[in-house]
């Protein structure tokens, strides 16, 4: 191959996209809120994402998610863009990523942009020609619309400074579950260094916070925060040991979120991979699993206690498989249990229960009253009672977990 | 005057036989609580001819009983909050699918883009905001089969019944669909939640959505293909680059473990 082949904007938007979409996070919301009026500039944020489009892999395409370069001189044997791969390798000017990301976003595609890049000559080098980018963007072309800098974790700390000033998010992946398997898979990374690199996030944002003596606030510092990517599936972790790795990145660093990525095959993959990919739905099952953790109280071993081995149960969602395996718990009174308890009922989510906790001050909430305020007694009919409804024998009987479960699948013989 | 005894339609819409233009001589007024003002702001955009009815029928209702805002289960409230629910989604979408052509120079000191959509519901006003505070810099125009909104020079303006016209190419829609097409991971297609979040009805008005048959279709192979490929050996560069990197103590020894 010919790696100094010219290609046109087109031919390389192609290849530094397709090099990009293993990076899950495409989240445009949760940062500071700011418009264009007055007529000098461009792009906004309101609070909430929008998803511009949806890819038919079902994902949101909310922002231009490409690679700067995806030339790397690291060789991570996950990634598609490591150096012992053979793809089709370009490179994007600066110049080209600030007038692909301002032509889609006047088109109303994109609600901004979502840039990562692979390693060339150094880190630092690497870096700057990001942040060079941002500071076009943001200072030539008056643009307010939302950034994601996907930082480089050796990068000087001066750099990262920059970005944070520039950027909504700032975003270092932690890659795979353990030090061990960073080790192994990913040999140039250094997992001291990439937490270091959060921690440094995380002290500047929290300084951004403080007035000085004068009373002057600094400027906004990632205003949308830090988060992480984790591989699930390239190698033995447990989702214990992934969750595990979740609690102390949210606690230690303060992370807005941490993506689950499932090992999805790539094309020309290392000899090192299983070339099976982990089946979709433990990714998501992961997520669940970290909505119950981070908005419904959940703790870490109340989860992973559920099935011997420390992985989710793949046919049911871990809320439900926590509350078979704690039937002694329920059935619980929907008028009168309290909110942590609502919250643990299968199928209840969060809004749901504070229109419930609403409703039952005014007047007894019934059966039939659920459906109104939008939610679904499907799952949660066998461990609540209210007016009109107890579930008898059900919240104890021994096929429960059957009516949620899938019906058994004849293994494959392929 | 009590819900029962009123009609609620157009004004250029046939009366009826006992109709009567009732305009109210007292001066009226109505406390009422904020939460249902900031629903109806939203409800009376919904497309059913019944909107202003029921809002005046619950309004009704609050007045002898003013917590009844707070019982999230009454019907008529639970109906309510469904069509306020389908104007947001509506106005969601409009932020997400309206797509502009330029229709002017991409030189000039202020661009010029158009669009034509369809939204669900009455949905061009009460959203015609959010385009303003964000494409401030140029000059736009959303045309739509009812109420089209033009912004020219900052200054926001409506028009009503404009006819369909048609929008010049746009060079940018190439771009946007090899980006599209390559952000796709065919290894993890999912029609239904693609179009649960974006339903067919949009399609026809997104240069992008003519992609999506082809990249279905061809998704199954192209991920057996990825998977069944051998493992290639390395690029003759890797060795090189990986060794400086040794020399400098970075990396270990490719294919070492």
């Amino acid at each position: 191959m010919n790696i100094m082949a010219q290609y046109s904007l087109s031919q390389k938007l192609a290849i530094l996209s397709d090099a990009a979409k293993y990076d899950a996070s495409c989240a445009s919301s949760g940062t500071n809120r700011r418009d264009s009026r007055g007529g000098k500039s461009l792009g906004s944020s309101e609070g909430s994402g929008i998803c511009h489009a949806y890819a038919p892999d079902g994902r949101c395409i909310s922002l231009l998610k490409i690679l700067m370069t995806n030339f790397c001189i690291y060789d991570c044997s996950y990634c598609v863009n490591r150096v012992s791969s053979n793809v089709q390798r370009a490179r994007f000017s600066v110049d080209e990523v600030v007038r692909l990301t301002i032509d889609f976003y006047r088109r109303n595609y994109i609600e901004g942009l979502f840039l990562s890049s692979g390693i060339i000559r150094s880190p630092d080098a690497t870096m700057l020609d990001m942040v060079r980018i941002v500071e076009k963007l943001r200072h030539e072309e008056n643009f307010r619309g939302y950034i994601h800098l996907k930082t480089i974790p050796d990068a000087s700390p001066e750099l990262v400074e920059k970005a944070g000033l520039l950027a909504d998010r700032l975003s270092i992946n932690v890659e795979l579950p353990t030090d061990a398997s960073v080790a192994k898979h990913a040999p140039e990374k250094k997992p001291a260094q990439i937490r270091k690199a959060m921690a440094d996030v995380r002290a500047r944002k929290d300084a951004a916070r403080d007035r000085s003596h004068t009373g002057k606030r600094p400027p906004r510092f990632a205003p949308a925060g830090q988060s992480t990517q984790m591989i699930i599936g390239a190698d033995g972790s447990s989702d214990a040991t992934v969750l595990g790795q979740s609690t102390r990145l949210y606690s230690g660093y303060k992370l807005k979120r941490v993506y689950y990525s499932a090992f999805s095959p790539i094309r020309d993959s290392s000899a090192k991979l299983p070339l099976i990919s982990p089946p979709l739905q433990r990714e998501h099952r992961l997520y669940q699993a970290d909505w119950l953790l981070r908005f419904y109280q959940f703790d870490l071993d109340e989860i992973t206690s559920v099935t011997p081995d420390g992985n989710l149960d793949l046919d049911i969602d871990p809320k439900l498989a926590w509350a078979l395996a704690n039937r002694g718990l329920f059935p619980v009174d929907i008028n009168v249990a309290p909110k942590e308890m609502l919250l643990r009922v299968p199928g209840f989510g969060v809004k749901l229960v504070g229109r419930m906790l609403q409703t039952r001050r005014q007047r007894t909430l019934r059966y039939e009253d659920i459906g109104r305020m939008g939610g679904s007694m499907k799952k949660a009919k066998a461990f609540v009672t209210a007016g009109g409804w107890s579930p008898g024998g059900l919240t104890d009987s021994a096929d429960l977990r059957a009516r949620f479960a899938p019906p058994p699948k004849q293994l494959s013989l392929f | 005057m009590a819900p029962e005894d009123i009609r609620w339609g157009h004004e250029d819409e046939p009366g009826d036989l006992f109709d009567q233009s009732a305009v109210s001589e007292q001066p009226g007024g109505a406390t009422v609580p904020r939460s249902f003002l900031s629903m109806a702001q939203s409800v009376v955009w919904h497309s059913d001819p019944s909107r202003f009815s029921r809002l005046y029928a619950f309004l009704w209702r609050l007045n002898d009983k003013p917590g009844l805002m707070a019982d999230c289960a009454d019907p008529a409230l639970s109906r309510l909050r469904l069509m306020e629910k389908n104007v947001h989604r509506c106005q969601h979408k409009m932020k997400a699918f309206v797509r502009f052509r330029e229709v002017g120079s991409p030189d000039a000191p202020r661009r010029s883009f158009a669009a034509w959509f369809e939204p669900t519901h009455h949905t061009i006003e009460p959203t015609a905001g959010f385009f303003a505070r964000r494409f401030a810099d140029m000059d736009w125009r959303i045309y739509s089969p009812g109420v089209s909104v033009i912004f020219e020079s900052g200054k926001t303006r409506f028009i009503e019944d404009q006819p369909r016209l048609d929008l010049p190419e746009d060079a940018g829609e190439a771009l946007w669909i090899t980006y599209f097409q390559n952000i796709f991971n065919p290894a993890r297609l999912n029609v239904q939640a693609m179009q649960s979040e974006m339903p067919k009805k949009y399609w026809k008005n997104m240069p992008e959505a003519a992609a999506i048959p082809d990249l279905i279709a061809s998704a199954p192979e192209r991920a057996r293909q990825m998977a069944a490929a051998e493992p290639t050996s390395p690029p003759l560069r890797a060795e090189k680059i990986l060794a400086r990197q040794r020399r400098q103590g970075r990396a270990p020894v490719l294919g070492e473990q």
